[in-house]
């Protein structure tokens, strides 16, 4: 049985746990609000906010329900917009009703969903926040803008409002019903029976296999990995990063220890989907899907990461860039378990960078992605370097022929060039909707440019190549 | 950040549908309750682009527990048929398939989930036939869907003769994904006398109403279609929504149940029609001072397997072939390309927006050519009032100078020019790209007969009105409007009008919602009723007061005054009631003027015209491809807006729309005829971060134009083809990096053919 609280109600179920939260919301609970458009997690219009009590807090992130396994609800905080719906329009829906926000009116309920979110899930509130909120929510109507106007009276609402955004405040102010209040108290109350040796699909986030597979899960039972406290901590010693493989891109996002690991100002995440996926995709997912151009993948193999595999209590440790063997072929056995993930923090000399191309520029899959770790020496030496590289062959790529020639060798003009020629012997893309074979080794090619100008805006002149493509 | 907004607040800028959208109470037809017993239909579809139905074997899926019946063509009693101005294409499949996704059997059973299943268990053969998806290679062997047009104006094999400069070429621009976000769908329910009542996600109810009816061989008095409003249509529910509800509707017609059809967005996706993608030839002729003399067009539409609207959309695209320029001759040709792809359809613009492109094509490739700016192009040849279409029309009222100037001036043109220029020398891999679009549409449906519609005003007998028209709310504001024109007629607040669901039963006989022409007609046939219904009031006040005239009589602020008498508006309904005043009316309207003759090519086929200027800005990254648009400015001719709030939010959203269909929409088939951009992972439209960083709409307050409601000119469309700057601009931008850049007149704009052009080799090296 699954125990969880919709917007202000006790839910215990017996349906099949495989089933898509989405469909459970409307067929079951008869709760229209959120609307089924796309069933793969594009649009954002079935968005419901999922709430999980942590030493004695709620902590609130956004979700597309589609997607959502129903057994991730299990003692959680489900809410959709009908759950922010009061006796009058909230300041979110107030200030998208002012504006225009809202047109057809098929993808309202996500923005509602999405901004009131965003207010119940941090203390600290940004322009580039609140938008950022709303990056896996599709709008074909209003071209946005007014959605943004919208955002800008929100937040200078809550500027005025609160000194600190909590949820109890946003209840005393009229943010959220006041049910909110007594959430913390009523999940606590849930007691999840352990189920031994229970059967079913085991699935993380799911963000993928729904998306394979939309229907087939419906009527099916899911065993759950998302949730098991074992394999999504993050421990950080002797200069080893490790963490568990049923660990979300939203928790690393959010997690001090990745960002001082590895500098990044956010962008890089929000290159990877939406704030929806992010909090739902587990880095352990991404990797098993082996998918050719996997964003994280790609940087983990940057970053020469490891990955330690469990089959019973056995335990055996696989270096990232020998575990792919040929297309969704993986070096992994029967019955094992993909556990731990971890890779060397980088040194001082050492630069860590991520790039991607793709048609859209956020919440889209990659035409090529590419990573790279270079560490250099006084004298611009390549002491030692890691080049992935996703969307020109089979498998996302570590570039061994590209690192083996680079290892050692000045950082130069003339080096880069012979490099590039390495590099395209090394890639074999091939023609998709993605782009033409062509183009992708030419973004290949500008992005593995793009490692370098990274370190030394000056060291190659890009221009040069200009007419010879 | 939008001027004048403040102004607004002062306006009437009622939005009335989204208090329920924001709170998620909206109903769509998704959202209807199911009766119990309701059936759910599913469609089997052909995986083949053009083949022989060799075998075909339905018995798996109808012994199947929970399949209730498997409907093939032989079930339908009426004529296997929805083509709309042609009738090319059955409803189910007999004997033959054109297209990947066309229905060849409907299953019905108890739950979604079986009739899902039951789709696996049917079980089919074909002998594949040659498959065309290349508009150009079916005009060559002849398969078109119906005639050629031609529209021609002066001499132009003269005037080529006389051009100083002439450039020919080709220019291609993709079809477009309608995502609207609420997929097609139908409920069909059975009621009293054997009547179907069908609530259908449709532009058209009065389209899906006809085509049930001779699907099913029943009169279309027999079917009832409702429409409480719709998640987006923008041309794709115009005509396709039929094919769903009279599944449905034949689902019901056999069963006696109430069946229910929702489209998942892949099956929408597949099944569905886009806009039209087209191929094009152009040649133009400049004289030395850069004047377009001359201006011939070939275009080659993809229409898909099935006629559908293709005809129109096709009309349309000569309609706006020289776009807001004056161009004394004209020779344009466009063919109705039939391909194994699936019916081509109705999408905001009309193949007005695939015209426009092919001459600003030709415009840029002059422009560049000759080393000026395409703007000075653009800037000379600007359409002035009384000037001549290649359709015989001759313009009126004409903004197109008066935007562009405004344009130039309001958002400093020689500054951002200059601004431009100095960040191009500064950075070495980044470069921004300028580009003006302007805009000329003409307002009314090109097929004169369409233009007209009907509203029924009920007062009730305590002061409180119900109104009814053809219209469909879609996103596009048009409920609110028509709300606001009841309530002005009346002298009431908007809260005391009621608009009722549209329904073929209250207003019969409906144009679709399409054309940017609904508000007009609808608007206007509302006020003929209202009006009806105070000619009746008046008497009675003039009676019951015993005045001499009723011109003193008027409707204000829910109060009926003459000079210093004033009674309340229900008090006066209640009296009226007593009296036995007929307190209902039915509007009628028909656009006055207008005409056009098919044959010759010539008439007054619009009411009027709007125009507009956009500037754009946008920034390349030279390194990756990617880029960014700065800001879009523009000012738009909106006549007296009625609801600037509404209207604003067709000026946006149809500009990122047009801008989402010119450069990150790619909608691609392979040789086989299957659709590569079959999900929303593989097709993308705008998001957040995409639009335009600054985005500057400005009003241009003309006196608008009778025939236009409230004065308030149409807004739906005419936005859209703005978007086509964004082409230019990324163009430009790439030029700027790499002068000699070679890159074909073909939209979208991918990132690809960015980066590409960034590096090419020269043109024609």
């Amino acid at each position: 049985m699954i125990k969880f609280i919709l917007n202000n109600e006790l839910i215990e179920t017996d349906a099949p746990s495989g089933t898509a939260m989405l469909d459970f919301i409307r067929k079951n609970q008869q709760l229209k609000g959120a609307k089924l458009v796309c069933k793969e997690g594009e649009c954002g219009a079935c968005s419901a906010m999922v709430g999980q009590l942590i030493n004695g807090k709620v902590a609130y992130q956004s979700m597309t329900s589609c997607i959502m396994p129903l057994i991730n609800a299990n003692g959680k905080h489900i809410v959709t917009v009908e759950g922010f719906n009061m006796n009058k329009l909230s300041p979110v829906q107030q200030a998208l009703v002012d504006t225009y926000g809202s047109q057809c009116g098929f993808c309202t309920p996500g923005f509602v969903v999405s901004m009131s979110g965003y207010l119940l899930s941090n203390s600290q509130l940004t322009k580039e926040g609140i938008i950022e909120s709303m990056d896996g929510n599709i709008c074909r109507c209003t071209g946005y803008k007014s959605i943004e106007r919208a955002a800008d009276i929100i937040l200078k609402k809550a500027k005025r409002d609160f000194k600190k955004v909590s949820v109890n405040a946003l209840a005393d102010k009229g943010y959220l019903p006041s049910y909110f209040k007594t959430i913390p108290k009523r999940l606590a109350a849930i007691k999840i029976a352990k189920t031994k040796n229970a059967k079913g699909v085991k699935l993380g986030g799911g963000s993928d296999l729904y998306v394979q597979k939309p229907w087939e899960m419906y009527e099916k039972n899911a065993v759950a990995v998302y949730d098991n406290p074992a394999m999504n901590k993050i421990t950080v010693k002797n200069g080893v990063f490790e963490f568990g493989a049923a660990l979300t891109m939203g928790d690393l996002y959010r997690s001090p220890e990745f960002n001082k690991a590895i500098p990044n100002d956010g962008h890089m995440f929000k290159l990877l989907s939406s704030t929806q996926i992010r909090n739902m995709s587990t880095i352990g997912g991404n990797l098993i899907n082996a998918s050719p151009i996997g964003d994280f993948t790609c940087i983990l193999l940057g970053l020469d990461a490891s990955i330690v595999l469990n089959k019973n209590g056995k335990r055996r440790t696989v270096a990232l860039n020998t575990f792919y063997k040929g297309y969704k072929k993986m070096e992994i056995k029967k019955e094992e378990i993909l556990e731990k993930v971890k890779f060397k923090i980088p040194s001082k000399n050492t630069t860590f960078h991520f790039e991607k191309v793709s048609q859209r520029k956020y919440l889209d899959i990659a035409t090529v992605n590419f990573s790279s770790s270079i560490t250099l020496d006084k004298s611009k030496k390549i002491k030692d370097i890691h080049l992935a590289v996703g969307g020109v062959g089979p498998i996302p790529m570590y570039l061994h022929t590209t690192v083996k020639f680079l290892k050692n060798k000045e950082m130069s003009s003339d080096t880069i060039d012979d490099a590039i020629e390495v590099l395209q012997n090394e890639i074999t893309p091939i023609s998709d909707t993605r782009g033409s074979a062509d183009y992708k080794r030419l973004v290949a090619r500008q992005l593995f440019l793009a490692q370098f100008l990274n370190l030394d805006a000056n060291i190659y002149d890009v221009k040069k190549l200009v007419g010879a493509w | 950040m939008v001027k004048n907004l403040n102004k607004t607040k002062k306006d009437k800028s009622l939005n009335i549908d989204s208090p329920l959208h924001v709170t998620g109470r909206t109903k769509y037809v998704d959202d209807i309750p199911e009766l119990s017993g309701t059936l759910f239909a599913k469609v089997f579809y052909s995986s083949i682009a053009h083949g022989k139905i060799t075998r075909l074997d339905i018995s798996k899926a109808a012994a199947m527990e929970g399949v209730v019946k498997v409907v093939t063509c032989e079930d339908i009693p009426g004529e296997n048929q929805v083509g709309g101005i042609i009738a090319d294409e059955p409803l189910l499949a007999d004997g033959l398939v054109d297209f990947i996704g066309q229905p060849i059997v409907m299953i019905l059973a108890t739950e979604e989930i079986i009739a899902r299943k039951a789709l696996k268990l049917i079980e089919v053969k074909f002998k594949p036939l040659k498959v065309i998806v290349d508009p150009r290679e079916a005009h060559k062997k002849g398969s078109l869907l119906s005639d050629p047009r031609h529209f021609q104006m002066g001499d132009i094999k003269k005037a080529f003769k006389k051009a100083k400069y002439i450039f020919e070429g080709e220019a291609d621009s993709g079809g477009q994904e309608h995502v609207y976000l609420e997929p097609q769908g139908a409920y069909a329910i059975p009621k009293n006398n054997d009547c179907i009542q069908v609530i259908s996600s449709t532009q058209g109810p009065t389209a899906v109403q006809r085509t049930i009816a001779r699907a099913l061989g029943v009169s279309m008095n027999e079917i009832e279609v409702d429409v409480n409003r719709i998640g987006g249509g923008f041309g794709g529910k115009e005509d396709q929504a039929s094919m769903w509800a009279t599944f449905c509707a034949l689902g019901t017609y056999l069963t006696k149940k109430p069946v229910k059809y929702i489209l998942d967005r892949h099956e929408d996706l597949q099944m569905t029609g886009k806009r039209h993608p087209y191929r094009s030839d152009y040649k133009i002729g400049l004289d030395k001072d850069l004047k377009i003399v001359a201006f011939e067009g070939n275009y080659f539409q993809n229409g898909g397997a099935a006629a559908d609207l293709s005809p129109a959309v096709l009309e349309r695209t000569l309609f706006h072939a020289t776009n807001s320029y004056y161009v004394p001759n004209v020779d344009v040709n466009a063919y109705p390309c039939r391909t194994n792809l699936h019916p081509h359809t109705a999408f905001r613009g009309f193949g007005g927006p695939q015209g426009m492109f092919v001459i600003e094509c030709a415009i840029h490739h002059a422009a560049r050519a000759l080393g000026v700016p395409a703007n000075k192009i653009q800037e000379k040849n600007l359409l002035i009032n009384n000037n001549e279409f290649s359709y015989g029309q001759k313009v009126q009222d004409c903004e197109a100078k008066n935007t562009w100037n405004q344009a130039k001036k309001k958002f400093d043109f020689a500054k951002l020019k200059k601004e431009v220029a100095a960040y191009n020398k500064a950075n070495k891999y980044s470069k921004k790209g300028i580009a003006f679009m302007p805009i000329c549409f003409g307002i009314s449906f090109t097929n004169t007969m369409m233009n007209n519609a009907r509203a029924l005003v009920h007062v009730y007998s305590d002061g409180s009105v119900g109104i009814s028209t053809g219209a469909v709310e879609m996103g596009q504001g048009v409920s609110s409007k028509m709300i606001q024109v009841a309530a002005l007629c009346f002298g009431l607040k908007t809260d005391e009008v009621r608009l009722e669901t549209t329904n073929t039963t209250r207003v019969a006989n409906t144009s679709p919602t399409a054309a940017s022409a609904t508000a007009d007609l609808n608007g206007k046939a509302l006020q003929d009723a209202c009006d009806q219904i105070l000619v009746r009031l008046r008497k009675l006040v003039k009676k019951e007061w015993g005045l001499k005239s009723k011109d003193q009589i008027h409707f204000q602020d829910g109060w009926v005054i003459c000079n210093r008498k004033k009674m309340k508006w229900n008090e006066l309904i209640l009296t009226a009631f007593q009296q036995r005043v007929n307190l209902s009316a039915k509007g009628h309207y028909s656009t006055p003027k207008i005409h056009f003759d098919k044959k010759i090519g010539k008439g007054h086929p619009f009411a009027y015209h709007v125009f507009g200027t956009s500037i754009f800005t946008c920034t390349v990254d030279c390194i990756r491809g990617t880029y960014d648009f700065d800001k879009v400015q523009l000012i738009h001719d909106f006549g007296t807006s009625m609801n600037k709030l509404v209207d604003l939010g067709q000026i946006e959203g149809g500009l990122v729309q047009g801008m989402g269909w010119m450069t990150i929409e790619n909608l691609l088939y392979d040789e086989e005829g299957r659709l590569k951009s079959n999900s929303l992972a593989n097709y993308k439209i705008p998001d957040i971060h995409y639009v335009p960083k600054k985005l500057d709409v400005e009003y241009l307050d003309t006196k608008g134009s009778d025939l236009a409601i409230l004065k308030s000119k149409a807004v739906g469309e005419p936005p859209l083809m703005y978007g086509i700057g964004a082409y230019f601009a990324l163009y430009n931008a790439v030029l700027a990096y790499n002068k000699d850049a070679n890159i074909p007149y073909e939209s979208p704009m991918t990132t690809e053919k960015i980066l590409m052009g960034l590096y090419s080799k020269k043109a024609n090296s």
